[in-house]
């Protein structure tokens, strides 16, 4: 307690600590932020200790875990105080306090350089450790050069050299320009023979960054590299001090072969040989010890090298070593050297062909997957996904069934998901899949995303003498208790399509799986409602003859469903109970379904897509994503159309987007599929409503496009004898809906069979979006079905924010982003940088700065393009870097406002123009118009109560322009009025009056930019005037 | 790069965090909860690494405290034990025996020390005499400046206010 030398410090952290719960905590806290922020507020002549006591004492509340949402002013204000002690508690709580986005940084940034380029070398210090913790990229502009020097100063002492160093790392990763200059490579080099161990490792941790980001510039690094490597493990020439349980500097090791391992490879041979030498001696001369923590540091280097001979690709002897090493690790007890084992193990299956010596080591792989850790088990388990093939998965896959049943929550989803990609890609035979995937389903239905049991409709449909197998499979699960809903659906598809070639095995005859289905429906939500009445249509169509029996339980069914409150239900029972009338004429449009067409895998696709981690392509994730797309387009409800409920339309919002999408941008290549024609939309749609339906009750496009789109192409034109169409049209039920109205289901299937759509249309008019954001400070910019681009600014005088939120609506990641932006001649701006690929339904944020030069109306230009799949879309919108913004509401008092009047004489400080086609509103609504482009309305300042007058500033640079405007309208003719604008800059004045005829005129905004005025335009003003004064 | 270290003790009190990449207050908090969970339920005999969220938490339990250092999933982790490990020597140097409550109640001295040892999230310094010397020289500096408040001239200005 004594070290702590603040009484007031102890004293409240020792009241914290006697608070007996988390109330009283709370109390004590607020008490004391009370204190501090009265003592902040009423008193300017804090000592310096009470100062340094309080933001403590802030920083101390801060970590509690309690909001503290002022004294950062006081806090950041210490940094500039002259003496050691305030200093280092600004610096420091700063830099605990605030984050690198912290508006108070900025503030600070020529106090730390001056600090920075200081002679105090303890300030120095301070102002380099605050800079590399928290400085972003303004301090990473305004500061890089100064920092580059001190860190290749010869004068400067080591610990400010090694301070210099990380934080230049810090800067580069937040700008990786500040580097860019000739010859850094060389000073690069130069710096690795530096001496001291503290400045070298600083050094190779900047070196890291470098190389990881731009290989080549740094090749001439890599002899130096090496040869500090070979005096490392050698142990040459290294001070007492920087050994650590005996190993020379355990952390310098680790990194320099980081470095090496960044450069893609090493040719020169005798390099080469030399770094092969040390890495064999690391490998051999590895031995467990007792002491933890020298056998920590001397397993770090070990793993380190190990990585650095697998990415060196060394000789085939090396790399067996290597095997055999990982092979002793992964069965020690120690956990963390066996977790180690595991992860290499995982990451040398990626580089080396050494999968059969791996191979030999499964059994004690799978002995890791029961480990109590759930870190071992999820190593495990990765290592065995990886190391999977055609000969082994049998085996492995059965032993994560096992598994699944006794694992616990948090590795079950990747677990199951895991398990279906192995068993899809390597099954040894078809009907060994079905049976992996209905086990799944069975132990773990929660996780099987539906993606997974399309797939197995796929090859069960696919392939005629797995059918029957399926279908007896299905039967048998049904049977059991309590099946999880999953099951349900897809035993009920496999049911209603193949349970006929059962028929004669016992309990299979169509009665008897008609009854199994039947009792099913109560449990089952309306998706899996809609797949059992297809099942009963077929069950009913394949029993021939007819069972009489049979057919009137199963109309009942349909009788029962046909008042669904769900449309896609009501839908089926009505049609179903249509064509069960037709008697034998059903049996061509219940027929099978037909093949699908080869394709890939939508479940190994996304796992792929997701750069290996298929944990991602969850089930729950799916389904969250799901249930967020439908949140995020709730729309109106269609109007109640024919039969169907309002309700499932916009349900189905999604898609619906979709499809309107698609019905506008490309309807020849809807009807390049299927011809538009109602009917024979409708037709096919009969035909395909066993699945194509049950998929379009997902939102989610893309799962129904993989596995049932191909079906609106494929499928076989129904007997023209009995066309459905006509069927339903003569004889449907008037409660039947209209096919117009179930067209867009079909539609939907169509349009969203192109995925990515060759032209992406925006969903609304940009111009209409620029419109609104010229008025706001936020909204959205842009919006099409894949990306959303929404803006939010903040404008202080000539200077201005603006962050662009670009988000990716679509279920894919999109691609190849690139963003540039084209500034016109009198803005600065400066934007970061977009990362290439956006995930699904995440979000990026594009900070962009702007400055004032001029004035001009002229805006940015925002050049956007990206690809989803393979299509690349290509956007450019204008941003709302407008005259307006830079425009402040400006106060003048009525003598002042008409004394600058008439300082302004005339043209062209000052300019009046009669307007006409004015959009006709009250002079309310004008003065509104006004504040909200930010000139200020003065309202009694002149005595005809038809005109407005007012004021605003304009900020450019650093200079502030007063402008004065003054409308007068004549309530006889709202659509004219006469504009005069006046302000000491012509260029201005002209600008500001263009911008006001802009926004009230009634022009199209987009044909707007022709009807800009040229400069001509401004010598027809006087005529003009004059001309409305003779009127 | 190490994105944060934290300090919980086994009743999950924080005692001492530092965050070198960017992370609002609200997302703080939530870390901390999160993973203080997570790592006070684990056993003690399981190994000292956890992933979460595409990243790796190493840490480890010394007495009472729980030392953890977030790092990249492809970092060295044996690496950054020993981070934690050379951190700890060094505070152990420093207050001669570390226990909780020095952390405590000097947890300001904490914070200087680690940005001795760390920063931007790399280790800066892997000598403990060196480190030592350094707080040693801020130690006194700041002895210095304490003299000097308690001169005369502060006396007056305090008792006048």
């Amino acid at each position: 307690m004594a070290l702590s030398g603040m009484r007031g410090l102890s004293v409240f952290i020792s009241d914290v600590r006697n608070c007996q719960n988390k109330e009283q905590e709370g109390v004590r806290v607020d008490k004391e932020l009370a204190n501090i922020r009265t003592r902040f507020k009423n008193e300017k002549g804090l000592s310096v200790y009470e100062k340094k006591k309080y933001v403590w004492k802030m920083l101390y509340i801060y970590m509690l875990g309690y909001d503290v949402d002022f004294g950062h002013m006081e806090t950041v204000a210490l940094i500039s105080a002259p003496k050691y002690a305030e200093k280092q508690v600004g610096y420091i709580v700063t830099s605990c306090l605030l984050n690198e986005n912290h508006d108070f940084l900025r503030l600070v940034i020529n106090t730390v350089r001056n600090d920075i380029i200081g002679r105090n070398e303890t300030f120095q210090c301070l102002a380099l450790t605050m800079v590399g913790n928290v400085g972003g990229r303004e301090f990473s502009e305004s500061l890089a050069p100064d920092v580059q020097k001190l860190l290749i100063s010869n004068s400067c002492r080591p610990l400010v050299r090694k301070k210099a160093a990380l934080c230049l790392l810090r800067l580069y990763r937040k700008n990786p320009d500040v580097v860019n200059i000739d010859g850094w490579s060389e000073r690069m080099v130069q710096l690795l023979d530096e001496r001291d161990l503290g400045v070298l490792t600083a050094v190779m941790s900047l070196l890291v960054a470098l190389v990881a980001n731009n290989p080549e510039a740094y090749w001439n690094c890599v002899p130096k590299c090496v040869r500090t490597l070979e005096r490392l493990t050698r142990g040459h020439d290294i001070p007492q001090e920087y050994t650590y349980y005996g190993i020379p500097s355990p952390w310098l090791q680790v990194k320099t072969m980081r470095v090496l391992q960044y450069f893609p490879a090493i040719d020169d041979p005798s390099i080469r040989k030399s770094l092969l030498d040390v890495l064999q001696r690391i490998l051999l001369h590895t031995d467990v010890v007792k002491n933890v923590n020298k056998n920590n540091a001397s397993h770090a280097v070990l793993f380190e090298a190990l990585a650095l001979v697998m990415h060196l690709d060394a000789e085939k002897e090396m790399m067996s070593q290597c095997v055999v090493l990982l092979g002793k690790f992964i069965s020690v007890r120690e956990p963390n050297i066996r977790y180690l084992g595991l992860e290499n193990m995982t990451r040398m299956l990626l580089v080396a062909d050494v999968a059969e010596s791996i191979k030999k080591h499964q059994s004690q792989i799978i002995i890791s997957l029961k480990d109590p850790d759930i870190s071992i088990r999820r190593r495990s388990l990765d290592l065995l996904y990886g190391m999977c093939d055609v000969s082994n998965a049998k085996e492995i896959v059965e032993e994560l069934l096992q598994y699944l049943t006794t694992a616990d929550f948090g590795i079950r989803e990747e677990l199951a998901l895991k398990a279906a990609i192995l068993a899809e890609k390597f099954a040894p035979d078809l009907s060994w899949y079905v049976d992996v995937i209905l086990q799944l389903i069975e132990k773990a239905g929660d996780f099987v995303s539906d993606e997974i049991w399309y797939r197995v409709v796929f090859f069960v449909t696919n392939n005629d003498d797995l059918q029957a197998y399926a279908a007896e499979k299905a039967r048998g699960y049904l049977d059991k208790p309590a099946v999880h809903e999953t099951m349900v659906k897809v035993a009920g598809y496999l049911l209603g399509e193949y349970s006929h070639l059962l028929a004669r095995r016992p309990g299979c005859s169509p009665k008897e799986i008609f009854h199994i289905i039947n009792g099913k429906f109560p449990g089952v939500t309306t998706p899996t409602k809609a797949i059992l009445l297809s099942a009963c249509v077929k069950i009913m169509m394949h029993c021939q003859p007819p069972n009489k029996e049979l057919v009137e339980q199963v109309v009942a069914v349909f009788k029962r469903y046909e008042c669904s409150v769900d449309a896609e239900v009501q839908q089926r029972a009505v049609e179903f109970l249509a064509l069960s009338r037709k008697g034998l004429a059903m049996v061509d449009i219940m027929a099978e379904m037909p093949k699908f067409p080869e394709r890939q895998s939508a479940l190994l696709k996304k796992a792929e897509d997701t750069d290996g981690d298929a944990a991602e392509i969850s089930a729950t994730k799916m389904r969250l994503q799901q249930q967020n797309s439908t949140a995020l387009v709730v729309r109106d409800p269609v109007p109640n159309n024919g039969g169907l409920h309002p309700l499932s339309l916009s349900k189905a919002a999604d898609s619906g987007r979709h499809q309107e999408q698609a019905a506008e941008s490309e309807p020849p290549q809807a009807s390049g599929a299927v011809p538009p024609s109602e009917s024979q939309v409708y037709s096919n749609g009969t035909t395909l409503q066993q699945a194509p339906r049950a998929g379009s009750r997902e939102p989610s496009g893309d799962l129904l496009v993989d596995l049932m789109g191909p079906l609106a192409i494929e499928a076989p034109p129904s007997a023209a004898s009995t066309s459905p169409s006509d069927l339903l049209a003569l004889e449907a039920p008037p409660s039947a809906p209209p096919a117009a109205a179930i067209a867009p289901g079909d539609n939907l299937a169509l349009a969203l069979l192109d995925e990515a759509p060759t032209q992406v249309q925006p969903l609304r008019n940009v111009a209409e979006w620029f419109k609104e954001l010229s008025m706001k400070d936020s909204g959205v910019l842009y919006e099409d079905p894949y990306v959303q681009i929404g803006l939010k600014a903040e404008w202080r005088n000539a200077q201005g924010r603006m962050v662009l939120f670009v988000g990716n609506k679509h279920t894919g990641p999109l691609t190849n982003l690139r963003s540039s932006i084209l500034p016109p001649p009198h803005l600065r701006m400066q934007s970061a940088a977009v990362p290439n690929t956006i995930p699904p339904r995440a979000q990026v944020q594009v900070p962009v700065d702007v400055a004032c030069i001029r004035a001009s109306r002229e805006t940015a230009v925002l050049d956007f393009s990206y690809s989803v799949g393979h299509t690349p879309v290509n956007i450019t919108v204008r941003l709302p870097t407008l005259l307006n913004k830079f425009l402040q509401v400006a106060p003048v008092s009525a003598n002042e406002f008409v004394a600058r009047w008439r300082a302004l004489g005339g043209p062209p400080t000052k300019l009046q123009e009669v307007v006409r086609g004015v959009r006709p509103m009250p002079l309310a609504q004008m003065a509104d118009l006004f504040i909200r482009l930010h000139v200020g309305v003065a309202p009694g300042l002149d005595p005809n109560v038809n005109n407005i007058v007012a004021a605003t500033t304009f900020y450019s640079g650093t200079a502030a322009t007063l402008c004065l405007v003054r409308v007068e309208t004549d309530p006889s003719d709202r659509t004219q009025m006469r504009l005069t604008v006046a302000s000491e800059e012509p260029n201005l004045t002209y600008e500001l009056k263009e911008l006001i005829k802009e926004h009230v005129m009634d022009i199209p905004f987009a044909s707007q930019r022709t009807q800009v005025a040229t400069p001509s335009a401004m010598g027809l003003t006087g005529p003009a005037a004059a001309l409305a004064g003779l009127i | 790069m190490i994105h944060f270290v934290l300090l919980i003790s086994r009743q999950g009190k924080v005692r001492l965090t530092k965050w070198y990449s960017p992370h609002t207050q609200k997302e703080r908090t939530k870390v901390i909860r999160e993973l203080s969970g997570m790592i006070l339920s684990r056993g003690p005999k399981l190994c000292n690494f956890l992933e979460w969220r595409g990243l790796k938490v190493v840490y480890k339990r010394y007495a009472s405290l729980y030392f953890c250092m977030c790092v990249d999933a492809d970092d060295n982790e044996l690496e950054t034990l020993e981070i934690i490990h050379h951190f700890v020597e060094i505070l152990d140097r420093y207050f001669g025996n570390v226990c909780e409550l020095d952390l405590i109640f000097n947890f300001h001295k904490a914070y200087y020390i680690l940005d001795e040892v760390l920063i931007a999230g790399e280790l800066q310094e892997t000598s403990k005499k060196s480190v030592a010397r350094v707080i040693a020289a801020q130690d006194t500096l700041i002895e210095h400046a304490k003299e000097q408040s308690s001169s005369l001239s502060n006396i007056i200005a305090q008792a006048t206010k």
